[in-house]
């Protein structure tokens, strides 16, 4: 009995290990292919305007909602203790610093990560992958690289436009409607916002979120099982891998940036 | 039980070396190590010919034609092209001798988000250096001759599956192969686009003096074109292969059975079963 469950977890470590160096593998065949990939730039530049455009609309409502709410909640909380002057500062400070990155990263691989595994998916579910292969064209670089950099590209924008968005809505909610002073709410967040350790780290965040849900949208799509049903689970996992990983790479990422020892 | 090939294959290994373009060697293969798909297959397809495998749905046609481009490894034998054996570990040879190859794919294969004009421009554009208005004159030439010139602008979803098929012709054919694949180039096509296919084919390989192979169960009309055929039976074996007047007077009653369509033979139609009765609950007793 205990040896059944003893090997089962064996079996189980040995299916993880296996699973985790077939994805090492794969991403550094796709890092192999990214040099003869981006000589035909065109492809890559595409998609940064196709993954762009696919998650514009939800990113910035997004972010417009989140500037609202947490406009919001941090003067209630604030004006507790006297400090209403600071929500410019708070909200753009967990903005460009977590919510900004984060949350763009979530919304990008429900959005356009889906849309990728899927695209990528039927592709090889209609035979055109292998047609590629016997063509002698690589589908890794003419399919999947310039994806994979358009997505990496097009995160970082997608989260400063977040951000930004975010900034807005914060102001018309702090300031046009409860009424904190307009330059206040400026000044605070020129002095107390630094552009290279908060700006600067929350670019870098978004780009390493960008490599995780482009990689892991990729990824599923060309091994995803040739049906319906294998592409339509490799949507869900797209969605549920890239948010985890997103989620724990957050905090690893966040540790090692903002540190103060 | 079927009998000894037709043509037992001192027709093609009497031939010089050079007319031997692909070589089948004792070929066994499967997709996983529980199944096998070919059987022993040995099998030599002659340079500058037209070749037709025939045989009923899963005995393992296209597999083979898989094989000849590198897809999968074989379990064991060889396959070799122009005396050279296809090692799919290799990719700069799989990718060299793929460049020398097209194929038809059996359902097209065509790229979904790219048009009609594209989608036969791509090999050009991959694989050559070609200007535009190159590629445009070549991309409209393949077009015309697969009679869709008039449907080059527009998209996948726009056009039947025929159409699609004749598409994929045209790009099979783009950059002018030397060896040319076909999987069940008839499937789907009506009665006049049938025959203007099968004589593109015969006609391309004369023209170009290409090696053509075509896998198909249309047994008259493969016959209409090709200089010789196989005919493979599950699981995975050639069981007759000769010339086309030789094989339609075949005595080997599996080969009859399949070249005639009849439905009684030693091929059964119904997969083993129950009697119907006795599913039906009609046997004696049952109710």
């Amino acid at each position: 009995m205990i040896t059944d469950w003893i090997a089962a977890l064996g079996r189980h470590a040995l299916g993880m290990l296996r699973a985790l160096g077939h994805h090492a593998f794969f991403f550094w065949e796709l890092l192999r292919t990214l040099p003869v990939s981006l000589r035909r730039p065109r492809f890559a530049i595409a998609q940064v305007h196709a993954l762009g455009n696919l998650s514009l609309l939800v990113i910035l409502s997004s972010g417009l909602a989140v500037g609202f709410v947490l406009a919001l909640q941090t003067y209630y909380a604030l004006a507790t203790y006297g400090a209403a002057d600071s929500v410019g500062l708070v909200v753009n400070l967990s903005l460009v610093r977590e919510l900004g990155p984060v949350v763009t990263a979530l919304l990008f691989a429900g959005r356009a990560g889906t849309s990728l595994t899927a695209e990528i998916g039927l592709m090889k579910a209609g035979e055109q992958l292998a047609a590629m292969e016997l063509m002698a064209v690589d589908p890794k670089s003419r399919v999947l690289a310039p994806r994979f950099v358009g997505g990496i590209v097009a995160m970082p924008i997608l989260a400063l436009l977040f951000s930004a968005v975010g900034i807005l809505g914060a102001y018309v909610v702090a300031v046009l409607l409860i009424g904190l002073d307009a330059g206040n709410f400026w000044a605070i967040m020129e002095s107390g916002v630094d552009v290279r350790r908060d700006l600067g780290n929350g670019i870098i965040k978004s780009i390493v979120f960008g490599v995780i849900c482009s990689f892991v949208a990729v990824y599923q799509g060309y091994e995803a099982k040739a049906t319906p049903e294998g592409v339509a689970r490799a949507t869900t996992r797209t969605v549920v891998i890239s948010s985890l990983t997103v989620l724990a790479m957050d905090f690893v990422l966040t540790a090692l940036m903002f540190s103060t020892r | 039980m079927p009998s000894e090939p037709v043509s037992t294959s001192s027709a093609h290994a009497n031939l010089p070396a050079t007319d031997k373009l692909i070589e089948f060697d004792h070929v066994t293969f499967g997709y996983d190590p529980a199944s096998t798909v070919l059987s022993d297959i040995s099998a030599t397809f002659q340079r500058g010919k037209v070749t037709a495998i025939l045989g009923g749905s899963g005995c393992g046609k296209t597999t083979l034609l898989r094989l000849i481009g590198g897809v999968y490894p074989v379990r064991s034998g060889s396959v070799r092209i122009a005396g050279e054996a296809i090692d799919t570990r290799n990719a700069e040879q799989l990718y060299k001798l793929r460049r020398r190859l097209g194929m038809l794919f059996q359902f097209g294969a065509l790229f979904t988000d790219l048009s009609v004009f594209e989608n036969v421009a791509f090999p050009l554009r991959e694989h050559t250096d070609l200007d535009d208005a190159m590629v445009r004159d070549i991309v409209l030439m393949k077009l015309n001759a697969v009679g869709l010139r008039g449907a080059a602008q527009f998209r996948i979803s726009q056009i039947s599956g025929g159409m699609a098929r004749r598409v994929a012709l045209a790009r099979a054919i783009a950059l002018d192969p030397e060896l040319l694949l076909y999987d069940e180039p008839f499937t789907g096509l009506d009665p006049i686009a049938m025959g203007v296919t099968a004589n593109l084919i015969r006609k391309l390989n004369d023209a170009t003096g290409s090696t053509s192979l075509i896998v198909s169960h249309d047994v008259q009309e493969c016959f209409e074109i090709c200089d010789y055929a196989y005919i493979m039976a599950a699981p995975g074996k050639v069981i007759a292969h000769g010339r086309p007047e030789e094989l339609n007077a075949s005595a080997d009653p599996q080969v009859r059975q399949f070249i005639r369509g009849e439905p009684d033979g030693p091929v059964r139609f119904h997969y083993p079963a129950t009697p119907l009765a006795q599913d039906l609950g009609l046997a004696a007793g049952s109710r």
